[in-house]
């Protein structure tokens, strides 16, 4: 199963190799992590998607993380009501006579055209990894010259409905 | 020209210092006794301030002897032990340590010189990329830049080694950084707000542990180093009496409770003995303080305690279920953990029978040897050195069957008396640990039990004994092999002993006379007997070469992936 991990951590030189290496070190399967700075100068999130068989891994996850000196908080946030957002930029190949076409299923993904090339559309999408998957896939068949992706940022919800197990954010 | 003179004399007063200067004060601000160090390029300011500094300097021969000393050092004296090495390889010399110590959670402070900031990330000479390499086995590392931070980032590299779940700090040390001048900088104050270790442990979960404890009818304490590192060791016999529950050691716990009390039940795991093995099979409760619940002990987990509710008290909260799912988790200090349920005075459980059974199965399944007066037994060996030293010796080993017999035949009466290399089995711990615990506590009969290859991995620290004149009573069980190796490859691969025999081994007299040290070679008890009558109270080092039987094997043993009460090698 898919969990989002939270951290906070001190922005001091090796933290980020500190966590990868204790992914690695501990044998956890990590599917995406994102960094960056927050509102407080010198501490950073770190977001974190990581695949595990079971609740007791992803407890051992979180303490191991807790462990680290540079890190000031960690939290499972995916049994909450999560805002959870990626961005993707894909250049796909285009002719003049599927530009419309594209730009039709651009539009429902609320995704939008960044760059236009002779032969080529560089498009920007952000939300949920699922709807990015989505969008991917529809998109295949004109041809996929390059793909990249951010991993997943996070945040709680302000206000959580307390009985809620799994949650999809409004796109 | 006075505004001049003037302007000289304020600058005369304020102190300029270099990088060397501020680690120097920052170590006697830390009470630092002992530097177990190697110089080279990158250390060369650093030891410079090292010359007339007045801490004690020990030079090993080897850096790995030098961080092992330092093990030694930080388990008898539970202060952090502090190395220095240099750059690039004096640096990738000591990671086998910190990966040790790391294992089993010693305090230690370790300093590695680098290449000049100018220069790192070039392939340097003598470049290592040490925080990367030593990133998974400290609990903390990193590297000075700025000289101004220097006395901050040592006050908490001690800090964070010595409290909370212990271990070892690596700080790189860059050559200008040493060498580089600043103005004397304010009092260092500790900033980390990520790391704030739980000491008191929540009560609801005491609670919770004391009625578990008083309904249980066949509890047993599994007590680990955590005793021994909280200094919880009374607090553990207090609370063991008043509760009237058997104790259960790790090999790292031993000493932590007496071995004599009625209550201990001995060691277990792998090589432990057959009631403490069934007494943690058998049990309804197991209350583990300070211990990880580490594959030696437990043996294969599905059998582990299956009809135990588990409590478990640790400081570490990531060893709470990481092995073994717990019913009752207790996040703190183990002394203080022991101290909140001495005072609870639950009802004592009713376990009368359960102590009984335990009692029948001590009496009927003591270790056991066959003894012979040539060849000569090691575990009658270690029997005469525990004799010699009223079992209040230091006991120092290295790793494989000698270890074992020591753990089983020298029960330890005192706390912080054995020193041995459990989690990581590092052979080359022994011979210099030894060192570090008779600098840590230079009145005790230090005893140094040592198998003939691993001694082979350090003996140039021999050197260190008799520049030091350390009365170390070097032991070594020579059974011409790998025997650990040579056991496992008679019982599981067919007595096909692929390099584990050694036929020609170094006369140990001669290397430790070429030393300096006095030195017997020992063939019967008889013999044993009178040597050790002459040498065990001798202010002098001694290297003891037992020939001990050569196919000698270490029982109980537990088959890997078989449970703890699936024990071959009980009796006879
Ligand atoms: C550095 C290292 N290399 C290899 C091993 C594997 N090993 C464990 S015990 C052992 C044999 C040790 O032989 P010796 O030192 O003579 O002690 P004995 O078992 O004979 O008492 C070996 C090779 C180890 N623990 N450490």
């Amino acid at each position: 199963m898919k969990r989002i991990i939270t951290l906070t951590v001190l922005n001091r030189p090796g933290v980020l190799n500190r966590i990868t290496n204790l992914f690695s070190k501990r044998n956890y399967n990590i599917e995406s992590i994102s960094v960056g700075e927050t509102e407080q100068e010198g501490v950073s999130r770190i977001t974190c998607v990581v695949n595990v068989d079971n609740d007791r891994i992803i407890e051992q996850i979180t303490k191991q993380l807790n462990k680290q000196i540079d890190v000031l908080k960690v939290a499972d946030i995916s049994d909450q009501a999560v805002v959870a957002r990626e961005l993707a930029l894909i250049k796909v190949q285009s002719t003049p006579q599927n530009r419309n076409e594209i730009y039709s299923l651009i539009e429902p993904f609320r995704a939008s055209v960044i760059d236009v090339g002779k032969d080529s559309l560089i498009i920007q999408i952000t939300g949920e990894s699922e709807k990015i998957e989505a969008f991917i896939e529809l998109i295949k068949p004109y041809g996929i010259k390059e793909l990249a992706r951010t991993g997943t940022t996070a945040f709680p919800r302000s206000s959580q409905r307390s009985t809620q197990k799994t949650n999809y954010s409004i796109v | 020209m006075l505004q001049e003179t003037a302007f000289t004399n304020v600058e005369a007063e304020k102190k300029t210092v270099t990088g060397a200067d501020l680690l120097i004060e920052a170590l006697k601000k830390e009470k630092v006794e002992v530097i177990f160090g190697y110089p080279g390029g990158a250390v060369l300011p650093i030891y410079d301030k090292i010359y007339d500094c007045g801490i004690l300097h020990v030079l090993p021969r080897h850096e790995q002897g030098g961080i092992h000393a330092a093990e030694g050092y930080a388990r008898i004296s539970g202060n952090a032990g502090v190395v220095i090495a240099t750059s690039g390889p004096g640096a990738t010399n000591v990671v086998t340590g910190l990966a040790d110590a790391m294992m089993d959670s010693l305090p230690l402070v370790v300093f590695t010189g680098q290449v000049a900031t100018g220069v790192i990330g070039t392939d340097a000479f003598q470049e290592a990329d040490i925080l990367g390499i030593t990133t998974p086995i400290t609990k903390h590392n990193c590297q000075v830049r700025n000289i101004e931070d220097i006395p901050r980032i040592i006050k908490e590299a001690f800090h964070i080694a010595t409290t909370g779940r212990p271990g070892p700090v690596l700080i790189d040390f860059p050559k200008d950084i040493a060498a580089g001048l600043v103005e004397q900088p304010a009092e260092a104050e500790i900033d980390l707000p990520g790391y704030q270790p739980t000491i008191e442990p929540n009560y609801l979960q005491i609670r919770k542990l004391t009625e578990a404890v008083s309904g249980a009818k066949k509890p047993v304490i599994l007590a680990g180093a955590g005793i021994l590192f909280s200094k919880g060791s009374e607090l553990l016999l207090e609370y063991a009496e008043q509760q009237n529950i058997p104790v259960v050691h790790t090999l790292l716990g031993l000493g932590g409770f007496p071995a004599d009390h009625p209550l201990f039940m001995g060691l277990g795991g792998m090589h432990g003995c057959y009631t403490a093995n069934m007494a943690l099979s058998e049990c309804d409760l197991l209350v583990n303080i300070g211990a990880r619940f580490d594959d030696r002990l437990t043996g294969n987990l599905k059998h582990f305690a299956p009809k135990a509710t588990v409590a478990h008290i640790d400081i570490d909260p990531a060893e709470i279920g990481k092995n073994v799912p717990t019913a009752i988790p207790v996040v703190g200090d183990a002394k203080v953990a022991l101290s909140m349920l001495v005072k609870q005075n639950g009802k004592p459980p009713e376990n009368s029978e359960w102590i009984q059974t335990l009692n029948e199965w001590k009496k009927e399944n003591p270790y056991w040897y066959e003894d012979s007066n040539s060849p000569l037994k090691p575990q009658r060996v270690t029997e005469m050195l525990y004799e010699k030293t009223n079992g209040e010796g230091i006991v120092v080993t290295d790793v494989g069957q000698h270890q074992m017999w020591a753990a089983q035949y020298y029960p330890f009466k005192n706390p912080d008396r054995f020193v041995t290399s459990g989690g990581l089995g590092t052979m080359g711990f022994g011979l210099p640990a030894a060192i570090g615990a008779q600098i840590a506590d230079p009145s005790a009969t230090v005893v140094a039990i040592l198998g003939d290859a691993g001694f082979q991995m350090s003996t140039q620290e021999l050197a260190v004994i008799r520049e030091l004149n350390l009365p170390i009573k070097i032991a070594i069980f020579n059974n011409r092999s790998l025997g650990m190796v040579r056991q496992w490859q008679q019982i599981f691969y067919e007595e096909r002993y692929s390099h584990s025999l050694i036929p020609s081994q170094p006369s140990f007299v001669k290397l430790a006379d070429a030393y300096g040290i006095k030195a017997y070679e020992i063939t019967s008890e008889s013999e044993a007997e009178k040597v050790l009558a002459e040498v065990m109270n001798d202010n002098e080092p001694v290297l003891l070469d037992f020939r001990v039987a050569e196919n000698e094997n270490v029982y109980p043993m537990i088959a890997p992936g078989k449970g703890l009460h699936e024990m071959v090698g009980v009796k006879k």
